[in-house]
C-alpha cells in the first residue's frame, strides 16, 4: 500500500514537473530507456547531470567574478550546460542557457550575472525536485525489494 | 524666455504707438462724418425752407397783384363813367355833388384806394374862362394861386375823403405831372413812385387814368391822344394798408417778412411797404415780380423769414447716432484686434512652454534611462549577493529578512526593466527582431507561466489559435510574448472568478464577426439546447468560456461558431498565399471576467504609470506601465490595441499585429527545434469530449487536434457513451486506433453530479475490456479532484490546457497502454534500429558527461556495445588501426580538440593504414579486417542542426550527423545509411 502511495506521489511530482515545463519529451525518452535493461539509469544520469551542472555553474561564477571576463570561455561552459540539460530534458534550464548564450555573445557582463542567477535558480529548483524524485524512487525500490 | 521678452518690447511699443495713431485717426474720421452729415441735413432743411418761402412769396405776390388789378379796373370804370356823363352829355350830367355821392357809394369796390378825384385838362388859353366858370382860382399843390403854365389840371370832382385837393392843379406836383403826361400819352393807368400820402401818412402811390373826349382806337398816335384828352382821374393807393390787409388774411405765416419795392430805377429801389428793419442775419429771401398794370413802373416783392430758421433736431441727432455707431464699431475692432493680439501672444508663449516641456520630457526620459541603467548594475550585484547569502547557513529570521530583500530587489529590477523598456521605446531605440517562431508554442509558454496562479484562483485560463493562422510566422517572438504576458498578467491580477481567454485569429474574420453582431446582449442566453438544463447553475447564464458574462461578447458560442466555420473555410483556400512574405495581420484578444476598468479611468488606461485609481496599486501592486509598453510594442508591430470593458463584468483587450509569412524551408527548420516538437505518438487517436460549454470544448479540441487526436464533442456523459458505442462499431478488431474519453469536471453528467469509470463500464453495453476507453477528467483546480473519488491521480488533466501538458498527462494516464503501443512501435521500427545496432561496437566521444551517459544509455538499449571517451585525443588513441569499432558518434564542440579536428586526424590515420594495405606493408592479422578499406563511419552529434554545420561535417570527412539529444527516427535514418543490417 505504501508503495502505491509513493508511486502516486512520484507520478504527481513528475506530472507537475512536466506541466511546469521543468522537464520535456527528452526525459520521457530517458524513462523509456530505463526499463529492464539498465536499472537505475535515470538516477545515474540525473546525478551526473546535477554534479556536472553544479561544477559548470561554479566555474562560470568564478569566471564572471573576475574583473576581465573571458566571454568565450563562459560561452563554452554554457554550451556544455545547455547540451547536458537538453540531454536530460531539463527544459527550463536549457531555455535559460539559450538566453545566457545570447547575452554572452553581447559581452554583457551584468546580463550574464543576472542570467547566471536565473540559471542558478532554475537549476536549484530542478535539483530539489530531482532529489525528491530520487528519494521516492529509492524508497519505492526499497519497499519493493523487501517484498 | 527673457530674451524673447526683450525682443518683443520694441515691436510692442511700436505697435502701441501705431494703435493710438489709429484711434486718433478713427475719431477724426468719425467727427468728419458727423460734420458732413450735419451739414448735409442742414442744407436739406434750408432748401426746403427756401422752397416754402418761394411758394409763399409767389402766392402773396399774386394775391396782391390781383387785388391791385381789381382796384385799377374800378378806377378805369370810373374814368369811363366820367367821360360818359361829363363830356358826352350837354350840359354835363355830372357835378361835384353827384360825383362825391357816387364815389362814396361805390367806395367798397375800391377798398385799396383812399379816394378818387377828377382833374380837368385846362390849357392856359382857357384858364380864365374856366376860373370864372368854376368860381375859384387854380392853385398849386402848395395852395398858392397857380403861376402861368401851358396847361393845368385842376381837380374839379373829388370823393369826399380827398376833398381837400379840390381846385389844386395836379400838374403842379412833379410826380403828378409826370404821371399825367405819361397817362395821356399811353391811354392806360399809370402809377407814381411811392411817397407819403397826405392825410394818412402811409406810403402809397397815385394811380392816374386819362379820360378822353371820345373813344379812341387802341393804335392812335400819341399827339392825337394828347389832343383828345379831356381830363385825368386819379386815386391814391394806400399800399401799406393794402399789404397789411392782405397779410392779415394769410394768418399763420407771421415768420415771413414781406417788403414791396418800386424798382423802376433798378439801382435805387424805393420801398413801398415793409418794416425798415435791418436784415440782421443772413436769411434766404425770395423776390417775386409784381405787375401793377403800369408797364413803365416795375415792382417787386421781397420775402424773407422773420426769424433765423432753426437748425432741425435731426441735424444733431442723426450724425450723433452715426458718430456713436462709428465709435462703437471702432471700439469693437479695437477690442477684437487687441484680443487677437493677446491670444497670439499667449499662443506664442504657449508654444514656447510646450517646447520647453517637450525638451524636459526628453531630458526626463534620458535621465530615467540612464538612472535605470545605473541602478540595474548595482542591483544585480545586490541580488546576486542575496542569492549567495541565502545559500549560506542562516537562521530562520535571517533567511526571512534576506528573502524579503530578494523579493523586493526582484520587484525593483523588473520595474526598472519596464521603465527602461518604456524609455527605449520612447527614444525609438527599440528594434524588433524578425525571426521565425511558432505562435502556438509561445502562447503555450505564456499559459504555463500563469498556470499556477490561475489554478490558485480557480480561474479558467485558455488559449485558442484559429486554424488558419500559419504555424510559423516571422516576427519578434520575445516582444509578442511580452505583450500577451502583460495583458494576461493584468487580467489574472484583476480576475477572481470566471475565465481568461486568449484567442488569435486572422483579422478579416474577426472583423466580419464584429460587424455581424453589433448588439452583444442579444446572444447571451441561447445555448440551452446544448447544455443540460439541469446542470446550468445560477451564474452560468452566459455562453462564454466559463459561463460568466464577458465584456466583449465576441466569444459567445453563436459568434464563435460562425467564426469557426469561416476559418475552416479559409483554411481550405489558404494554400494560395504560402510562398511570399506578405504581411499577416493577427487579431489577438485577451478576455477576462474580472473587475473591469472603471469608466472614468478608461480614457487613461494606456497612459504610463496610470492605474484605474490609487487604491489599485495598494490592492494589486504593479506600476501601471505594462499596458503603455504593450501599446507601444503593438504600434511598433504595425498594429493597434483597444479594449472593451464593463465594470464588474470584465474587460477584453484586443490588439492587431503585423507579422510575415515564413518561407517554407524556414518553417521546416523551425519544426526541427527540439523544444517545440509535440509528441506524435497520439496520431490517430480518437477522443470523445464531454463538455457542456461549446466555447471551452473548442479550446480543448484545438489542443487535442494539435496532438493529432480527432475529437468528437458531446454535451453530456450519456451522449458520450452513445457516441463511443457508435465509434466502437467502426473499429476493426485489432485496429490500433484508440479511444479516449475526456470529461470536463463540471459536465460529468449523472443525476447525482458525479460518476466513476465503473459507471461508464457499466453503461458501455458489455463491450470487451480491451475496447474500454481511457477516462480523463479536465479539472481547473486540485479541489475538483475530490469530486471523483474513484479515479486515480493520473486520470486528471489540470487546466490550463496546453498541448504539451495534455500530451504529458495522456502519456502518464495511458501509462501501460502507451508502453505497449511504443513496444508495438518498436516492433515496426525497433527491429531495424535494434537490428542495425545490436552487437555493434560503438565509440561515443563527448566531453559532456551527461550527454555521454544519455547517448550510451540510448545506444545500449538498442543492443550496441558502447565505449565512451571524453575528448578527441582519447578517441584518437582508441581508434588507432586496427580497432574493432563499427561506428563513432562524435560531439562537434569539445575543448582542446573538437569533433572536426578529431575526425580529420582519424581519416588521415586511416588513409595511411589503407596505403600500407595496398602496398602490402601491412600484414593482415585478423580475418575480419583483412582486405577491407579502413573507413570508420563517424557521425557528428550536434544540437544546432543547420546547413553550415552539415557542410562542415562532410568537409572534414564525417559521414553524417545526428541531433543531440537523440531522436529515434533521425538516429535510425543516419545509422541505416552507414551500417548494413546484413552484418547481424
Amino acid at each position: 500500500m505504501a508503495s502505491t502511495q509513493l508511486k502516486a506521489q512520484l507520478n504527481d511530482l513528475l506530472n507537475s514537473m512536466f506541466a511546469m515545463d521543468f522537464l520535456d519529451e527528452q526525459f520521457k525518452q530517458l524513462q523509456m530507456l530505463e526499463d529492464g535493461s539498465c536499472p537505475g539509469f535515470i538516477s545515474e544520469v540525473i546525478t551526473i547531470f546535477c554534479d556536472d551542472a553544479e561544477r559548470i555553474l561554479s566555474l562560470i561564477t568564478e569566471l564572471l567574478s573576475k574583473p576581465v571576463v573571458d566571454f568565450e570561455k563562459v560561452d563554452a561552459y554554457v554550451h556544455q550546460l545547455k547540451g547536458s540539460s537538453s540531454s536530460v530534458g531539463a527544459k527550463r534550464v536549457a531555455l535559460v542557457c539559450i538566453k545566457f548564450r545570447n547575452v554572452c555573445q553581447e559581452s554583457d557582463k551584468e546580463g550574464c550575472i543576472a542570467t547566471l542567477h536565473e540559471i542558478r535558480r532554475e537549476f536549484d529548483e530542478l535539483n530539489k525536485k530531482f532529489r525528491i524524485m530520487l528519494q521516492l524512487e529509492q524508497q519505492i525500490q526499497a519497499l519493493d525489494s523487501k517484498r | 524666455m527673457g530674451s524673447v521678452e526683450v525682443d518683443s518690447k520694441p515691436t510692442g511699443r511700436r505697435w502701441r504707438l501705431h494703435q493710438s495713431a489709429m484711434v486718433v485717426l478713427w475719431v477724426v474720421v468719425s467727427l468728419t462724418i458727423w460734420a458732413g452729415l450735419h451739414w448735409h441735413i442742414r442744407r436739406l432743411s434750408m432748401r426746403k425752407a427756401e422752397e416754402g418761402l418761394v411758394s409763399m412769396c409767389d402766392e402773396r405776390a399774386r394775391m396782391l397783384q390781383d387785388r391791385f388789378t381789381v382796384s385799377v379796373n374800378h378806377v378805369h370804370a370810373l374814368a369811363i363813367l366820367v367821360s360818359t356823363f361829363h363830356y358826352q352829355k350837354e350840359p354835363p350830367a355830372l357835378d361835384q355833388e353827384t360825383f362825391a355821392d357816387y364815389t362814396a357809394r361805390t367806395a367798397f369796390e375800391r377798398p385799396l384806394l383812399s379816394g378818387v378825384a377828377y382833374a380837368q385838362r385846362v390849357v392856359h388859353a382857357q384858364r380864365e374862362v374856366f376860373e370864372t366858370q368854376q368860381g375859384w382860382v387854380i392853385r398849386t399843390m402848395k395852395r398858392d394861386p397857380s403861376p402861368v403854365q401851358d396847361e393845368y389840371a385842376p381837380v374839379i370832382y373829388s370823393q369826399e375823403t380827398v376833398s381837400y385837393i379840390e381846385a389844386l392843379d395836379m400838374m403842379s406836383g412833379e410826380e403828378d405831372r409826370e404821371n399825367i403826361l405819361r397817362a395821356r400819352a399811353t391811354g392806360k393807368a399809370v402809377l407814381t413812385s411811392p411817397f407819403r400820402l397826405l392825410g394818412s401818412n402811409h406810403l402809397g402811390v397815385v394811380l392816374t387814368f386819362p379820360v378822353y373826349r371820345a373813344d379812341l382806337a387802341p393804335d392812335v398816335a400819341e399827339e392825337e391822344r394828347v389832343e383828345a384828352t379831356a381830363g385825368y382821374l386819379g386815386g391814391a393807393f394806400d399800399v401799406e394798408s393794402l399789404v397789411e390787409n392782405l397779410l392779415s388774411q394769410l394768418a399763420g405765416n407771421p415768420e415771413i417778412i414781406v417788403k414791396v419795392y418800386d424798382v423802376t430805377n433798378a439801382s435805387e429801389p424805393l420801398i413801398m411797404y415793409g418794416p425798415d428793419l435791418p436784415d440782421g442775419f443772413p436769411s434766404p429771401s425770395h423776390i417775386s415780380m409784381l405787375d401793377f398794370v403800369d408797364p413803365f413802373r416795375r415792382h417787386n416783392m421781397v420775402c424773407r423769414y422773420s426769424k433765423k430758421p432753426s437748425v432741425p433736431l435731426s441735424a444733431i441727432t442723426t450724425p450723433s447716432g452715426v458718430f456713436v455707431i462709428c465709435m462703437l464699431v471702432g471700439y469693437i475692432v479695437y477690442a477684437a484686434w487687441n484680443r487677437y493680439d493677446n491670444v497670439k501672444e499667449d499662443c506664442r508663449k504657449m508654444e514656447e512652454l510646450k517646447k520647453q516641456a517637450e525638451a524636459a520630457d526628453i531630458a526626463k526620459s534620458q535621465f530615467l534611462a540612464t538612472v535605470s541603467h545605473e541602478i540595474r548594475t548595482p542591483m544585480n550585484g545586490v541580488l546576486g549577493m542575496l542569492d549567495m547569502l541565502l545559500d549560506t547557513r542562516l537562521n530562520s529570521t535571517q533567511k526571512d529578512y534576506a528573502q524579503t530583500a530578494q523579493v523586493c530587489g526582484k520587484a525593483l529590477i523588473s520595474l526598472i526593466n519596464e521603465v527602461l523598456d518604456r524609455a527605449k521605446i520612447e527614444a525609438g531605440k527599440l528594434d524588433l527582431e524578425i525571426v521565425a517562431f511558432d505562435l502556438r508554442s509561445i502562447l503555450d509558454d505564456v499559459i504555463s507561466l500563469f498556470s499556477s496562479k490561475s489554478r490558485e484562483k480557480r480561474i479558467e485560463l485558455a488559449v485558442y489559435v484559429s486554424d488558419d493562422v500559419p504555424e510559423v510566422l516571422l516576427g519578434d517572438p520575445g516582444r509578442f510574448r511580452q505583450i500577451i504576458t502583460n495583458l494576461v498578467g493584468n487580467s489574472i491580477k484583476f480576475t477572481e472568478r470566471g475565465h481568461i481567454f486568449v484567442q488569435v485569429h486572422m483579422t478579416d474574420h474577426s472583423k466580419l464577426i464584429t460587424e455581424q453582431k453589433p448588439d452583444p446582449r442579444i446572444n447571451g442566453h441561447n445555448d440551452d439546447s446544448i447544455s443540460t438544463p439541469a446542470l446550468v447553475s445560477a451564474n452560468a447564464d452566459f455562453d462564454t468560456l466559463s459561463g460568466y458574462e464577458a465584456a466583449d461578447t465576441r466569444n459567445t458560442w453563436e459568434n464563435f461558431k460562425q467564426f469557426l466555420s469561416l476559418s475552416s473555410h479559409s483554411t481550405e483556400n489558404g494554400s494560395a498565399h504560402n510562398s511570399n512574405s506578405e504581411p499577416v495581420t493577427l487579431f489577438v484578444s485577451v478576455e477576462d471576467t474580472g473587475t473591469g476598468i472603471p469608466l472614468h479611468a478608461q480614457s487613461r488606461v494606456f497612459t504610463p504609470f496610470m492605474q484605474a485609481d490609487s487604491s489599485t496599486s495598494r490592492n494589486y501592486g504593479g506600476t501601471g506601465i505594462g499596458l503603455s509598453i504593450s501599446k507601444c510594442l503593438v504600434e511598433l508591430m504595425g498594429g493597434q490595441i483597444w479594449f472593451v470593458s464593463r465594470p464588474r463584468i470584465g474587460s477584453t483587450f484586443t490588439f492587431t499585429a503585423m507579422l510575415q509569412w515564413c518561407e517554407r524551408n524556414g518553417a521546416e527548420e523551425m519544426k526541427k527545434d527540439a523544444f517545440d516538437i509535440l509528441p506524435s505518438c497520439f496520431r490517430g487517436f480518437h477522443a470523445i469530449l464531454v463538455d457542456k460549454r461549446p466555447v471551452r470544448s473548442v479550446v480543448t479540441k484545438y489542443h487535442l487536434q494539435r496532438l493529432g487526436i480527432s475529437v468528437e464533442t458531446v454535451g453530456n456523459v450519456d451522449l458520450g457513451i452513445t457516441a463511443w458505442t457508435a465509434e466502437k462499431g467502426k473499429f476493426l478488431p485489432g485496429s490500433k486506433r484508440r479511444c479516449i474519453f475526456l470529461v470536463e469536471s463540471d459536465s460529468s453528467g449523472g443525476k447525482n453530479g458525479s460518476f466513476s469509470q465503473d459507471q461508464i463500464l457499466e453503461r458501455s453495453c458489455n463491450g470487451s475490456i480491451l475496447d474500454v476507453p481511457k477516462l480523463f477528467i479536465l479539472a481547473t483546480s486540485e479541489l475538483e479532484k475530490k469530486k471523483f473519488p474513484g479515479l486515480s491521480e493520473n486520470a486528471y488533466i489540470m487546466k490550463p490546457l496546453k498541448a504539451s501538458t495534455v500530451a504529458a498527462c495522456l502519456q502518464l494516464g495511458l501509462g501501460v497502454d502507451l508502453q505497449n503501443s511504443n513496444k508495438n512501435g518498436n516492433n515496426i521500427e525497433g527491429p531495424s534500429l535494434h537490428g542495425l545496432l545490436v552487437g555493434k561496437k560503438i565509440l561515443v566521444v563527448d566531453d559532456n558527461r551527461v550527454n555521454l551517459r544519455v547517448a550510451t544509455g540510448t545506444l545500449k538499449k538498442y543492443g550496441a556495445k558502447v565505449e565512451c571517451v571524453e575528448s578527441g585525443k582519447d578517441a584518437l588513441a582508441l581508434l588507432q588501426v586496427p580497432h574493432k569499432f563499427d561506428a563513432c558518434f562524435m560531439d562537434v564542440q569539445m575543448p582542446e580538440m573538437d569533433g572536426f579536428e578529431a575526425t580529420r586526424q582519424i581519416r588521415l590515420m586511416e588513409e595511411k593504414a589503407n596505403e600500407k594495405v595496398k602496398t602490402g606493408d601491412y600484414e593482415a592479422k585478423d580475418d575480419e579486417v583483412a582486405g577491407m578499406d579502413w573507413h570508420l563511419p563517424i557521425l557528428a552529434m550536434t544540437a544546432d542542426v543547420i546547413q553550415a554545420t552539415y557542410e562542415e561535417c562532410i568537409k572534414c570527412g564525417m559521414d553524417g550527423y545526428v541531433s543531440k539529444p537523440f531522436e529515434e527516427k533521425q538516429l535510425y535514418q543516419a545509422v541505416a545509411k552507414l551500417l548494413a543490417p546484413a552484418d547481424s
